[in-house]
């Protein structure tokens, strides 16, 4: 099964080894330190944008320091505002829902959970994070251009995204930015797709079945496959979309457009063209995000329920459904976009299929719990936390997926509740669970455990508390991407909703410091770590904290066990390692 | 820790059930015929999820309190029960698959039926912040627009008055009129970016694409004013796109039309 790789010499030189470094540690590292930045920046642009909401008019000079421009006048203007939700929503979508769970933790821990030296293709995955770093360049870069960043949204609806400034603010260079750092991101993403399913497909140690895998590598390798089929789409859109703007095609673009008494010179082009090649890859994207922390939840659940993981083979069936399912829903996100009725009905009632595989993870969750022995360990609060919210944001979309529903509830508020609980907040829960888990393998020190616990609590209720009260926005008809409500008398109402929100997202917000203090205090400060501190059974439990340079030395493991052998009657300890040796023949 | 976590998911379930099943912020009334059989399928809807939701939470409560650990006991090996699973399964698939299929109806009605025959006809243009109305006049036909005609001050649509049926077709600006109880079939198009027609009470919400007519048809079974909104992203003051629906009797309606016709 597994291919002779010589064990290569950890490179000497700082700059080999921690910049230019071809090591999947290193580099998982350097993916999750780049989200970490990222998150930071998406949460600041998304407590500028709550201000916004809560108080429109109001002026903040000390944040106007952080936009000098954008914020001339110290107040967040509404194309500000736009720029925002745009920046936003890419950074958080690209930079750290897909990076940090598949590029940092996918990368870190899949080679060592399949037993391998690292990854198949060691110089790919370095490129790999390189182009995503650049990536994240040019879209910063969209802030300081003249015009600043795109006020097209994270979706960049042709033709607002396709006909240049004339359509608004930011829609010059700063969309040209935007669309060459989504390029470069799909690029980045190809490479580290094609590694993830060659390495576990190919260099699975002796005995690593792939009915032995854990569920954190069925989940990446899962959510790989999807990239690879999905970013290809995307780049195809997005070097199209650029050529609309740069070199007077027309994919997007109709004849006979007139903007500011303007006529335009383009013909003959769709504008739901750039809408099916967006969601044929903005809807498995959302599946990129969410899967990864399915795969950490289970993987955590079941280490400290002290139990085997509930229907481990329903458990990777669900995970390929709704990866197949994922890609046969994308319709769902333009029922009212003028596309036939008839496909509309197709696509909702294929919807409304991924609830099943997505409620079988959730009961086998809750079976996973039934008669365990529960530790609440800080990733512990965390993956339970991730049960919980999964629950809530994948209930509504029952009613998104319906179509008559979605004619009251699309490019609403309720939206926006339910995919920053699904794909947000649950995936973020995802993260912290990862995080909190495999930092003593990571750093060798332990994360504070008092920290973490007033992290979990103060996260847990404030993101209920933020996003609750938003399905109540969208029900009362609030359209989302509006910067403020006093235009409407149907709006205004509505707005101390938007207060209380703000107050919540706020005190999340600060929360997160808590988190950010002790990663940080912890890597140097922390208490040492020993190999196994969790007691856990998969590979990476049996290395050092952290691994040495080829993981596991001369010796390549030899697995003999399941994944999740926790309470075997009989066995001397309550958990089993994956290399155990194999147990007697029953008597 | 397992009961301080139970009572907080205990407590966030009670207040989000409170939260929708006080309603103290919800849509306004529906005014529309088909409006009441949506809100039926979404309180339905939202019935069913929302017991199953509380059902989930307290469940995982309870699990987290009951089977903390105490001791050194150990956890049950138990890991499989095909049984249960297919149950489940099954159970999900069913009412997941009824909800999907009952959610159709209305959808249906609404769009895979051509509008009624005898309806009104009104298009929407829409543009950069702005709603065009246009009614066919006494003709009952829209007359030819043409887009080198279109000027913002006085021709916002581009009628090409050198068609006879674009004489009597009226224009208005963010007000659209239309007689109650009758249906109304509308032609929705855009001048550049796409929007998307809202109207809350009406329970309808349809996009504008640029370059598409896209038919829609309503009924509206109540009078009075509503506020058309943009709930499509369609540029820097997006959130200012408003428009007015005014649901009148037929014969004021009709004097409505007459003020704007030119003379």
């Amino acid at each position: 099964m597994r291919q002779a790789v010589a064990t290569h010499e950890a490179p000497k030189g700082f700059i080999r080894r921690y910049i230019f470094s071809t090591d999947h540690k290193v580099i998982g590292l350097q993916y999750l330190f780049l989200a970490l930045a990222a998150v930071a920046i998406g949460i600041v642009l998304s407590l500028y944008m709550r201000l916004r909401l809560a108080w429109p008019t109001e002026r903040w000079p000390l944040l106007a320091k952080l936009f000098p421009n954008a914020m001339a006048g110290g107040t967040i203007s509404p194309e500000f505002y736009l720029s925002l939700v745009t920046m936003h929503g890419t950074i958080m979508v690209f930079f750290v829902l897909t990076t940090a769970p598949l590029g940092g933790f996918g990368n870190y821990f899949l080679p060592i959970q399949v037993g391998a030296h690292d990854m198949a293709f060691p110089v790919l995955n370095m490129l790999s994070f390189w182009v995503t770093l650049a990536g994240f360049l040019v879209l910063m870069a969209a802030f300081f251009v003249s015009g600043g960043a795109p006020i097209s949204g994270w979706t960049a609806y042709a033709p607002l995204s396709a006909i240049g400034e004339i359509a608004g603010p930011g829609l010059g260079m700063g969309q040209n930015l935007w669309i060459l750092s989504i390029a470069l991101f799909c690029i980045a993403s190809l490479l580290g797709a094609l590694n993830f399913i060659t390495t576990t497909l190919n260099l699975r140690t002796k005995g690593m079945a792939m009915t032995r895998l854990p569920l954190t590598v069925w989940a990446w390798f899962t959510t790989a496959v999807l990239a690879l089929l999905a970013f290809p789409v995307l780049l195809a859109g997005g070097i199209l979309l650029l050529l609309d703007r740069v070199a007077g095609t027309s994919f997007f673009v109709p004849g006979g457009l007139i903007v500011s008494d303007q006529i335009l010179p383009h013909k003959g082009g769709s504008p739901l063209l750039w809408q099916h090649l967006f969601w044929f890859f903005g809807h498995p994207e959302v599946y990129i995000a969410i899967l990864p922390g399915m795969g950490i939840t289970s993987h955590v659940l079941s280490t400290f329920a002290r139990k085997p993981i509930f229907g481990y083979r329903a458990m990777v069936t669900a995970i390929f459904a709704i990866g197949l399912l994922g890609f046969l829903v994308w319709g769902h996100h333009m029922f009212v976009s003028g596309m036939s009725p008839y496909s509309a009905i197709a696509f909702s009632l294929l919807t409304l299929s991924i609830g099943v595989p997505s409620a079988i993870k959730t009961f086998n969750w809750l079976a996973t719990l039934y008669k365990a022995r529960i530790r609440f360990t800080v990733p512990m609060l965390f993956a339970l936390g991730f049960v919980s919210i999964f629950v809530t944001g994948g209930l509504s979309g029952i009613i998104l997926g319906q179509t008559s529903l979605d004619i009251l509830m699309h490019d609403t508020y309720f939206v926006v509740a339910h995919f920053h609980l699904i794909m947000g907040v649950a995936a973020i829960f995802g993260i912290f669970a990862g995080t909190y888990y495999w930092f003593p393998k990571m750093f060798g020190r332990m994360m504070n455990d008092t920290l973490g616990k007033l992290h979990f609590w103060l996260t847990f209720i404030g993101i209920y508390a933020i996003f609750i009260p938003m399905h109540i926005l969208g029900i009362a008809g609030h359209p989302r991407r509006y910067a403020e409500t006093v235009g409407f008398d149907f709006l205004t109402p509505l707005q101390p909703i938007h207060v209380f929100i703000t107050i919540a997202a706020l005190i999340t917000a600060g929360a997160q410091l808590l988190f950010f203090f002790n990663f940080f205090w912890s890597i140097w400060k922390g208490q040492k770590a020993e190999t196994n501190p969790w007691r856990a059974t998969t590979l990476e439990w049996t290395v050092p904290s952290p691994p040495p340079h080829d993981n596991f030395g001369p010796q390549t493991p030899v697995v003999h066990h399941g994944p999740y052998e926790y309470s075997v009657p009989g066995a001397a300890e309550d958990y089993l390692l994956q290399t155990a040796p194999p147990a007697p023949a029953k008597s | 820790m397992g009961f301080a976590l139970a009572l907080v998911i205990g407590v966030i379930t009670l207040g989000t059930v409170i939260m929708f099943a006080g309603r103290f912020w919800w849509f306004p009334e529906a005014i529309s015929e088909h409006g009441p059989s949506i809100d039926r399928q979404f309180m339905l809807t939202l019935t069913i999820i929302g017991i199953a939701f509380a059902l989930a939470q307290v469940m995982l409560a309870f699990f987290i309190v009951r089977y903390r650990r105490q001791g050194e006991e150990r956890a049950s090996y138990w890991h499989d029960s095909p049984r249960l699973e297919v149950l489940w399964t099954t159970i999900t698939a069913v009412v997941f698959l009824s909800l999907a299929v009952l959610g159709q109806r209305v959808w249906a009605k609404l769009h895979l039926n051509a509008p009624p025959p005898g309806a009104l006809q009104v298009e929407v243009t829409a543009q950069q912040f702005v709603w065009n109305i246009r009614y066919p006049g006494p003709d009952g036909k829209f007359g030819r627009t043409r887009t080198d005609l279109i000027n913002d001050v006085d021709n916002p649509v581009g009628l090409d008055l050198s068609d006879p049926a674009a004489h009597d077709d009226i224009v208005t600006v963010n007000q659209m009129a239309i007689p109650v109880n009758r249906d109304i079939h509308v032609v929705l198009r855009s001048k550049d970016v796409i929007h998307s027609f809202w109207v809350p009470p009406l329970r309808m919400k349809q996009d504008a694409v640029p370059g598409l007519a896209i038919n829609i048809h309503f009924k509206a079974v109540k009078t009075g004013q509503f506020e058309i909104a943009c709930a499509e992203l369609c540029g820097l003051t997006h959130h200012r796109m408003r428009g007015f629906l005014l649901v009148l009797p037929e014969p004021e309606f009709e004097r409505w039309l007459q003020q704007r016709a030119s003379p």
